[in-house]
C-alpha cells in the first residue's frame, strides 16, 4: 500500500515538473511574441534607415574631403568634411587635384576623375562605364546619360548625384561638389593652419625649428591640445568632468549615509519611529531616481558637473543608507562587549566595536558604486549638460561627426574600464591591506544570516 | 639580541603613532579632494550651488502649484500614461530576460572547470569586460540614429550592457557549483550542453534569479532615462510634458508619480523576493 502511495506522489511530482518544464518556457516565449507586437519589430524593419547605418560605419573609420564650386561665381574650394575649420587656405587645392584657369581637374583615385569645366560643365571618367558628363542649362541639369540610368546615379531636373566606390559627385544649380574619400580621422593631431600639419613625429621631436616663436615640442602640444578640430584639451576637461561627478557622488553618498544608517539600524536606534521614518527618507532617494533628480537639480543649479554630482549623492544617498544598515544589523555584538567591558566610552564603542567589522564591507560596496557611477555620470552629464556625455551627444546631433563620436566612445570604454580596475585595485588594497581579510561575515549567528552576510555582490549596481 | 634602546611598550606606542599618522594624512587628503572637487564642479556648473539653493523649491512647487487645481484630471493623465509606462517595464523586462539567457551562456563559457573551450575564458572574460563597460545611452543614441526612436534602441542597449553585467555575477556563481554532478553526467557521456543544462544550472538558478531581479529594477531605471534621450517609453512623455512649460506642469506631475510608484514598488518587491529566496536557499 505504502508503494503504491510512493508511485503515486512520485508520478505526481513528475507530472508536476513536466508541466512546469514546459510552462515556463511557453510562457516566456508568449511574452516574448507579445513583445514583439507591442514594439512593432515588422513597422521598425521598414522605418530602419539602412542608408544611415552605411554613412556610420563608413564616417567611422575613413573621412572626406570636399571640392565645391560655387557656380555663381565660379570659386573652387576644399575643405575636410566641409568643415570652415577643415578648409585649405584660399586658392589651393590637395595635391589630387590641380586648377587651370577655369578648369579643374579632380582625381579620385582608381581612374576615376572629375573635371569642372567652364560654363558650370562637369566631366567624370568612370573606368568601365564611361564618361558622364553634365551641365547646367537656364534652371535644368542636362547630363549625356540615357534612360538606362545605373542606380549608383541619381538624376532628378535640379539635381544630379553619382556615389561610385572612389567618392561622391553632385551638381545642382548653386553649386558642384565632389568627395573624395581617405581612410583615417581626419587633421587628428594638427589642423591644417598648424605650422607642424604635415610633419611626422620624428620630425617634430628631432628635425629643425618650424616656427621661430617656440621649441617645436611645446608649440605642438599646443596645437595639439587646441585642435579646433578634435578639441582635445576639451575633451580631457569632460572626462576629467565626468570622473569628478562620479567621485564627488559616491563618496558625498557615503560619508551622508553613514551617520543615517546608524539612524536606521535595528541595534544602534531603539526609536521605532526614527528607525521607520529614516528608512522612508532611504526609499525616497532611491525611488525618486537619478533622471527626476537631475531635471530638479539642473532647474535650481543650472547645468554642469555640481548638478550631475548631486544628483548621483542624492540617490546614492538612498542605496548606502539601506545597505549600510542592514551590514549595521548583522554586527557582531561580542566585539562591542569587549570594547565596552574595558570601560570604553560610547563613541569608543563605534571607534573600536563597530567601525574596523563594516568598514571592509562599506568599501566594497563604495568601490562597486564607483565604477558604476562613472557610467551614470556618462549618462546624467548628456542630460544635464556635462562632461564627456554632453560632447557625445552633441557630435550626434550633428548627425555627420561619427569619427569623433567614434572617438568618444573609445574613450568612454576605455575611462569606464579604467575606473573599474582602479576601484577593484584600490578595494584589495584597502580591505585586504587593514585587519580584515575578506568582507566579515557574523560568526555569531546561524546559517541564514551568513547568507545575508554575502550583502557584497547581491547589491553590486 | 640587540639592543635596540627602546622597551616593547615606547616601540609600540610609536608604531601606533606612525600608523595613526598616516590614517590622519590619508584622511586629511581626502577630505581636500572632496572639498576642492565640490569647489571645481561648483566654478564649472552654470549656476552656483549657494545661488541656486534657495530655489531648490521652486520647480516642484511649480509641479504641485500646477497638479494641485487640475486635481480631477490627475486621474485621467495616470491613465493616459499607463501605456507608456507600461512600455518602460517591457523595455527593462525583455533586455532583462533576453540580456539574462545571454549571461548564463556568456558566463558558462568564462568559468574555470566549466568552459566549453578552456582556452578562450580570457576573450569570454573580454568580451563581457567590454559589454559593462559601454554606457546604455552610447548605444541607445546609435541606434536611434539607424532605427529611429522608439523602444527597440532602448531595448537594445540595455540588453548588450546587462548581458556583460550579469555574465560577471553569474561566473561568480558558477564558481562556487559543485562539480560532482558535472563529473557524474561526463562519466555517462553527455554533452557539454547537457552537464551544463541538467549538472549546473539546477544548483545556480536560485542565485541566478536574485541577481536578474536586482538587475530588472535597475534596469527600469535605466529605460526611464534611455526614453528621455528619445528611445520611447515613460521618459519620451516626461520630457513631452516638461517642454510644455510652467503652468502647464499638471501632466509631468502624473509621470512623477507613476515613475516614482512603479521604481518604489520593483525595489520592494525586488527586495523582499530576494530576502525570501536567501533564506529559503540557505540550505
Amino acid at each position: 500500500m505504502a508503494t503504491a502511495e510512493l508511485y503515486m506522489s512520485a508520478d505526481r511530482l513528475f507530472t508536476r515538473k513536466k508541466l512546469f518544464g514546459f510552462a515556463f518556457p511557453a510562457v516566456i516565449a508568449a511574452y516574448l511574441i507579445y513583445v514583439f507586437l507591442a514594439f512593432d519589430f515588422v513597422g521598425l524593419v521598414e522605418r530602419a534607415r539602412w542608408d544611415n547605418a552605411q554613412t556610420l560605419t563608413r564616417d567611422t573609420w575613413s573621412y572626406k574631403t570636399h571640392i565645391t564650386r560655387d557656380n555663381r561665381t565660379g570659386d573652387v574650394t576644399a575643405a575636410i568634411e566641409g568643415e570652415r575649420k577643415g578648409s585649405y587656405p584660399e586658392g589651393t587645392l590637395p595635391d589630387w587635384a590641380s586648377q587651370n584657369d577655369a578648369t579643374t581637374v579632380i582625381s579620385l583615385g582608381s581612374g576615376h576623375e572629375v573635371t569642372f569645366l567652364p560654363d558650370n560643365r562637369l566631366r567624370y571618367v568612370v573606368p568601365e562605364f564611361g564618361t558622364i558628363e553634365a551641365g547646367i542649362e537656364g534652371r535644368q541639369v542636362v547630363t549625356n546619360l540615357t534612360d538606362d540610368i545605373p542606380d549608383w546615379i541619381s538624376l532628378s531636373n535640379t539635381r544630379l548625384a553619382i556615389t561610385t566606390d572612389e567618392g561622391r559627385v553632385s551638381l545642382t544649380r548653386s553649386r558642384t561638389e565632389v568627395f573624395n574619400y581617405f581612410p583615417g580621422w581626419e587633421l587628428f593631431f594638427f589642423t591644417l593652419d598648424s605650422p607642424y600639419h604635415g610633419h611626422s613625429f620624428g620630425e617634430i621631436l628631432f628635425g629643425e625649428q618650424l616656427t621661430p616663436e617656440h621649441s617645436n615640442i611645446s608649440g605642438a602640444v599646443h596645437d595639439f591640445w587646441n585642435n579646433t578640430m578634435w578639441r582635445h584639451g576639451d575633451v580631457v576637461w569632460a572626462l576629467f568632468e565626468t570622473i569628478l561627478m562620479a567621485f564627488l557622488g559616491t563618496f558625498g553618498a557615503a560619508i551622508i549615509s553613514l551617520p543615517l544608517g546608524f539612524l536606521a539600524a535595528r541595534n544602534f536606534t531603539p526609536f521605532r519611529t526614527v528607525r521607520f521614518g529614516i528608512r522612508r527618507v532611504f526609499d525616497f532617494l532611491r525611488g525618486v531616481d537619478a533622471l527626476i533628480w537631475t531635471i530638479l537639480l539642473s532647474r535650481a543649479f543650472g547645468p554642469g558637473p555640481m548638478t550631475g554630482a548631486l544628483a548621483i549623492l542624492l540617490t546614492d544617498t538612498g542605496s548606502f543608507g539601506k545597505m549600510f544598515s542592514e551590514a549595521l544589523e548583522n554586527v557582531d555584538e561580542k566585539q562591542i562587549e569587549g570594547i565596552a567591558s574595558t570601560g570604553a566610552k560610547p563613541i569608543q564603542h563605534y571607534r573600536f566595536g563597530v567601525i574596523p567589522q563594516i568598514t571592509p564591507v562599506l568599501l566594497s560596496q563604495v568601490f562597486y558604486y564607483l565604477e558604476a557611477n562613472t557610467r551614470s555620470a556618462t549618462i546624467i552629464g548628456a542630460i544635464t549638460g556635462g562632461g564627456i556625455g554632453l560632447l557625445l551627444t552633441q557630435a550626434m546631433i550633428t548627425q555627420k561627426d561619427w569619427e569623433e563620436v567614434t572617438y568618444y566612445i573609445t574613450l568612454i570604454i576605455l575611462m569606464v574600464m579604467m575606473m573599474d580596475s582602479l576601484s577593484g585595485w584600490l578595494r584589495r588594497k584597502l580591505i585586504t591591506g587593514s585587519d580584515a581579510e575578506k568582507p566579515r561575515r557574523p560568526k555569531s549567528q546561524s546559517a541564514d544570516s551568513e547568507e545575508k552576510g554575502k550583502l557584497e555582490p547581491l547589491f553590486l549596481p | 639580541m640587540a639592543y635596540t634602546g627602546l622597551s616593547p611598550k615606547e616601540s609600540y606606542t610609536a608604531l601606533i603613532q606612525r600608523k595613526r599618522l598616516y590614517s590622519g594624512v590619508m584622511l586629511a587628503i581626502f577630505i581636500l579632494l572632496l572639498v576642492s572637487g565640490f569647489m571645481l564642479a561648483n566654478d564649472r556648473n552654470a549656476g552656483g550651488f549657494w545661488s541656486g539653493l534657495p530655489q531648490i523649491f521652486d520647480f516642484p512647487a511649480g509641479v504641485i502649484g500646477d497638479a494641485v487645481p487640475k486635481l480631477d484630471q490627475l486621474p485621467g493623465h495616470l491613465l493616459t500614461f499607463l501605456p507608456a509606462l507600461v512600455e518602460t517595464i517591457n523595455i527593462a523586462a525583455v533586455s532583462t530576460l533576453v540580456g539574462g539567457l545571454l549571461a548564463v551562456v556568456l558566463s558558462l563559457l568564462s568559468t574555470r572547470g566549466l568552459a566549453r573551450w578552456p582556452r578562450l575564458i580570457p576573450v569570454f572574460r573580454r568580451v563581457m569586460d567590454i559589454m559593462r563597460a559601454i554606457p546604455e545611452i552610447v548605444i541607445a543614441l546609435v541606434l536611434i540614429f539607424v532605427l529611429s526612436g522608439g523602444p527597440v534602441p532602448a531595448m537594445l542597449a540595455i540588453t548588450f550592457h546587462t548581458a556583460g553585467a550579469l555574465g560577471k555575477l553569474f561566473s561568480e556563481v558558477n564558481e562556487n557549483a559543485d562539480l560532482k554532478p558535472v563529473e557524474g553526467l561526463s562519466s555517462v557521456g553527455a554533452t557539454w550542453s547537457q552537464r551544463m543544462w541538467l549538472g549546473v544550472i539546477p544548483q545556480v538558478v536560485p542565485n541566478y534569479f536574485s541577481y536578474a531581479l536586482l538587475r530588472f529594477e535597475i534596469n527600469i531605471r535605466a529605460s526611464a532615462i534611455l526614453g528621455f534621450v528619445g528611445a520611447g517609453g515613460i521618459g519620451y512623455e516626461l520630457k513631452n510634458a516638461m517642454s510644455w512649460g510652467l503652468g502647464k506642469y499638471d501632466e509631468a506631475a502624473a509621470i512623477f508619480i507613476l515613475l516614482f510608484g512603479t521604481i518604489v514598488f520593483f525595489d520592494q518587491l525586488s527586495g523582499y523576493v530576494r530576502n525570501a529566496l536567501t533564506h529559503k536557499g540557505g540550505h
